[in-house]
C-alpha cells in the first residue's frame, strides 16, 4: 500500500515499490567456498515499500551502508532486485524486458556524486551531454548540437559555444556538476535519482547547484529522489524523506513532520547529532551507544535496539511493522506500536 | 601579558606546478593562545590545510615555505633542522588527519603503531610499558584494550579516528592540528568523536587546531575563527562575535551558506561565483569578483588587515 494516497482513491503512485530487497553474496575464498556450503548474503535492502508521486522530491536519507544508494541503483534497475516489485508510471521495471529498458532509461536518468568520475577526462563537455541524444537517437546531427547548447545555457555553462568545447579538468567543481545535471536533463527524464549530487561541491557552491535543480524541477516537471546522509541538506531539498537504517525504512514522513518531530529513536538521534553553525546553540546530544552492526548478520527484531536508548522487552523478539502517525507520517517502531 | 603558544608572521607557501607557482598561502599571520581552539575555516583551496602542515613543517615537496616565520615557544619551526623537528613533532606538535585508513600502515597492528612512536620519541621505554601505555590510552579513548593486537582494516572508520587521536595524544603534546578530523565519517561518528575530542582537550590541556570546511563543528568547537579564503586569513576573531556580526562580506557569505538545521530559512545561501585558481589570482581584494559589496578600490588595492570590533578583518569597508 502506497505511503500516500490522493483522497483516499486508490489510484496508482508515480513510482511504487514493495517488497524490494537486494542481497549481495559475500565474497570468500576458495577454501572456505569448499569446505563450507552456508552461504552469507549483505543485506544491503531488506524488505522496503514506499510511493513517490509525480513531481515530488523524495529523500532517502541514511548513514554510510544504509541501504540508500542500492535503492537508487535499483530504482533505475542499474542491478536486479533479489525480489520485489518496482513500479514506474505504470510500468513493472523489475519485469522489463530490455527493449523496454532502453526507453525506460531515457526517461529515468541519475546524478552521480562525483563529476570527474562520471565526465570521461576525453570528452569535451559538449560531446559528453550530446552522447546521450547520439545513444538515443534523438534528433538530426544539426539539431543535436542545437540542443545542446541550449542544455548548457539552461545549466548555467554559459557562454554555452565556449563551454561546449571545454574539457572537464578545465572546469570548476561546481561547473562539472553542472555539466552532469545537463547530461541528465537533455533526454527531457520525469524521474531522476541524485547520489548525492553536492557532497563532493564547496559549501558556497552547494546552494548554487541544489537551487539549479529545484528550478529544472519546475522548468520540466520532474520527480527526484535525492539520495544523501545529510540531513541539513535533506532538509533544504525535499519534500518527503525516508530514514534508512541497516536496510530498512525506519521512518517515513513530510519534510516538516520528520525534523520537527522525529519518532524513531534512531531518527531522533540523527538530528541530534548534527553540527549546527551557531555557536550559543546548546546540544542536548542523544547519540546512540557504539556504530552500526554488520549487515550480513543484523539485529533480530529492530535492527536498532541493541543501540536503542528506549529499547524494551518487545524490540528483540519481533520486527517492528509501520506505524501511522499521521496521514503522511509513519514510523516502524515498538514505541508507537497500536493496541 | 603571556606570550602566545604559537605565534604565525606573514607566511607564504607556494608549490611549483608546470603552469606556474601556485600561491596556497600567503601572508598568513595568527598567534594562538595557550588552551585556545582555534577553528581554521575555508572552502577547498583556501589554504587552510596548507597552513596545518606548515605549522609542523611538513609542507610536502613540490611545496615550499616561501616567506614567513612560525615560532611555538620560542622555537623557530622553519629553520629547524630535520632531527630537531622530528623531535618537536609527535610530543610537541601533533597532527589528526582526515582520513584515518590511509593514516594507518594495514601491515601493522594497533599495538605496533604505539609501540613504534615510544621506541622513537623515547627509547628508554621498555616494551611491555608501551604496550601497557598503549592500552591505557585506548581505554580513555572507549576502545577495549584487548584490540590492540588487532589490525586497522578490522576497525571501523569511526574507531580507526579514535587510534588516530591516541597516537596523536601518546606523547603528550601542547599542541594538536586536527585536519578535518570528521569529515570521512558518518554524522553520528561524527558528534561521538566531536565529544571525545572535548573531554580530552581538557583533560590533557591541549591548544588545538581544527580545519574544517564545516561551519558547524567550528560553531560548536572553537573559541576563535580564522576564514580563509584564496590563501589569505580575511577574517580572525572570537567565535561569537564573528557568529553575531561577520565583518568580511566572505566570512558573512560563508556563514549563511552554511546548512541550519534549527534555522532552515537562514542556511544555505549561495555565494556566487567560484573560487579563483591559485596560479592567476584577481588583482586587489581575491574575493571582489564574488563580492556583493565590492566597490572601487578593491580590484586595485590589496586590502591590509586592520583591527575592528576586537577582530582583524582584510577588506576595504573598514579601513
Amino acid at each position: 500500500m502506497p505511503f500516500v494516497q490522493l483522497g483516499g482513491c486508490l489510484m496508482l503512485s508515480f513510482v511504487e515499490v514493495a517488497g524490494l530487497r537486494k542481497y549481495f553474496p559475500v565474497q570468500r575464498g576458495f577454501l572456505e567456498n569448499a569446505f563450507s556450503r552456508k552461504h552469507e548474503f549483505v543485506r544491503a535492502v531488506d524488505d522496503v515499500e514506499f510511493a513517490i508521486e509525480k513531481g515530488e522530491t523524495f529523500g532517502l536519507v541514511g548513514e554510510s551502508g544504509s541501504g540508500k544508494t542500492t535503492i537508487g541503483r535499483l530504482l533505475l534497475r542499474l542491478i536486479e532486485p533479489t525480489s520485489g516489485e518496482i513500479i514506474i508510471d505504470g510500468k513493472d521495471i523489475v519485469k522489463a524486458h530490455p527493449n523496454e529498458l532502453r526507453d525506460f532509461r531515457r526517461q529515468a536518468q541519475m546524478i552521480f556524486q562525483d563529476p570527474m568520475a562520471a565526465l570521461s577526462p576525453r570528452m569535451t563537455i559538449g560531446q559528453a551531454i550530446k552522447d546521450a541524444l547520439d545513444i538515443h537517437q534523438i534528433g538530426s546531427s544539426n539539431t543535436r548540437k542545437k540542443m545542446v547548447l541550449q542544455t548548457l545555457e539552461r545549466v548555467g555553462l554559459t557562454p554555452a559555444e565556449l563551454f561546449y568545447d571545454k574539457y572537464p579538468h578545465q572546469l570548476s567543481g561546481g561547473q562539472r556538476q553542472r555539466a552532469v545535471i545537463g547530461r541528465a536533463m537533455i533526454l527531457e527524464p520525469h524521474l531522476v535519482v541524485a547520489d548525492e549530487p553536492v557532497a563532493m561541491v564547496d559549501v558556497s557552491i552547494r546552494a548554487q547547484i541544489l537551487d539549479l535543480l529545484l528550478l529544472l524541477k519546475r522548468d520540466l516537471g520532474l520527480t527526484y529522489v535525492f539520495i544523501t546522509h545529510d540531513l541539513a541538506t535533506a532538509n533544504y531539498f525535499c519534500d518527503r524523506i525516508a530514514i534508512m537504517y541497516l536496510g530498512k525504512i525506519v521512518e517515513v514522513g513530510l519534510r516538516d513532520e520528520v525534523f520537527n518531530s522525529p519518532k524513531h529513536p534512531y531518527a531522533a538521534a540523527l538530528m541530534s547529532a548534527i553540527p549546527v553553525p551557531d555557536p550559543q546553540y546548546k546540544h542536548q546530544r542523544m547519540i546512540p551507544r557504539g556504530e552500526i552492526p554488520s549487515p550480513i548478520r543484523p539485529p533480530s527484531g529492530c535492527r536498532f535496539h541493541p543501540r536503542c536508548p528506549k529499547a524494551f522487552d518487545a524490540c528483540p523478539m519481533k520486527e517492528p511493522g509501520m506505524t501511522k502517525i499521521s496521514q503522511t507520517h509513519f514510523v516502524a517502531c515498538h514505541l508507537f506500536d497500536t493496541a | 601579558m603571556v606570550e602566545p603558544l604559537l605565534n604565525v608572521q606573514n607566511l607564504s607557501v607556494e608549490y611549483a606546478s608546470r603552469r606556474g607557482q601556485v600561491k596556497a598561502v600567503t601572508d598568513v599571520s595568527l598567534t594562538l593562545d595557550k588552551g585556545s581552539t582555534l577553528g581554521i575555516v575555508g572552502e577547498s583551496g583556501s589554504g587552510k590545510s596548507t597552513l596545518g602542515f606548515a605549522i609542523l613543517n611538513l609542507i610536502p615537496s613540490p611545496g615550499r615555505i616561501v616567506a614567513g616565520k612560525i615560532t611555538f615557544d620560542h622555537t623557530d619551526i622553519i629553520n629547524q633542522n630535520e632531527d630537531n623537528m622530528r623531535r618537536i613533532r609527535g610530543s610537541q606538535i601533533s597532527m589528526v588527519f582526515q582520513d584515518p585508513l590511509t593514516s594507518l600502515n594495514p601491515l601493522l597492528k594497533i599495538r605496533d603503531h604505539f609501540t613504534e612512536l615510544f621506541k622513537v620519541h623515547s627509547p628508554s621505554m621498555s616494551k611491555k610499558d608501551a604496550i601497557s601505555r598503549a592500552g591505557e590510552l585506548l581505554d580513555n579513548l572507549g576502545i577495549a584494550r584487548e584490540r590492540l593486537s588487532d589490525y586497522p582494516h578490522q576497525f571501523s572508520g569511526g574507531m580507526r579516528q579514535r587510534v588516530m587521536i591516541g597516537l596523536a595524544l601518546a606523547l603528550n603534546p601542547r599542541l594538536v592540528i586536527a585536519d578535518e578530523p570528521t569529515t570521512a565519517l558518518d554524522v553520528i561518528v561524527e558528534a561521538q568523536i566531536l565529544e571525545l575530542m572535548k573531554r580530552l582537550k581538557d583533560e590533557y590541556e591541549l591548544t588545538l587546531i581544527l580545519v574544517t570546511h564545516n561551519i558547524g563543528i567550528i560553531a560548536e568547537m572553537a573559541d576563535r575563527i580564522a576564514v580563509m579564503y584564496a590563501g589569505q586569513i580575511v577574517e580572525v576573531g572570537p567565535t561569537n562575535d564573528i557568529f553575531a556580526d561577520p565583518l568580511h562580506p566572505y566570512t558573512k557569505g560563508l556563514l549563511e551558506s552554511a546548512p541550519n538545521i534549527i534555522h532552515p530559512e537562514r542556511s544555505m545561501r549561495p555565494i556566487h561565483g567560484s573560487p579563483p585558481d591559485l596560479i592567476t589570482l584577481p588583482p586587489g581584494c581575491k574575493f571582489h569578483p564574488r563580492c556583493p559589496r565590492a566597490f572601487e578600490p578593491c580590484p586595485i588595492r590589496e586590502p591590509l588587515p586592520v583591527e575592528c570590533k576586537h577582530r582583524l578583518v582584510a577588506c576595504h569597508l573598514y579601513n
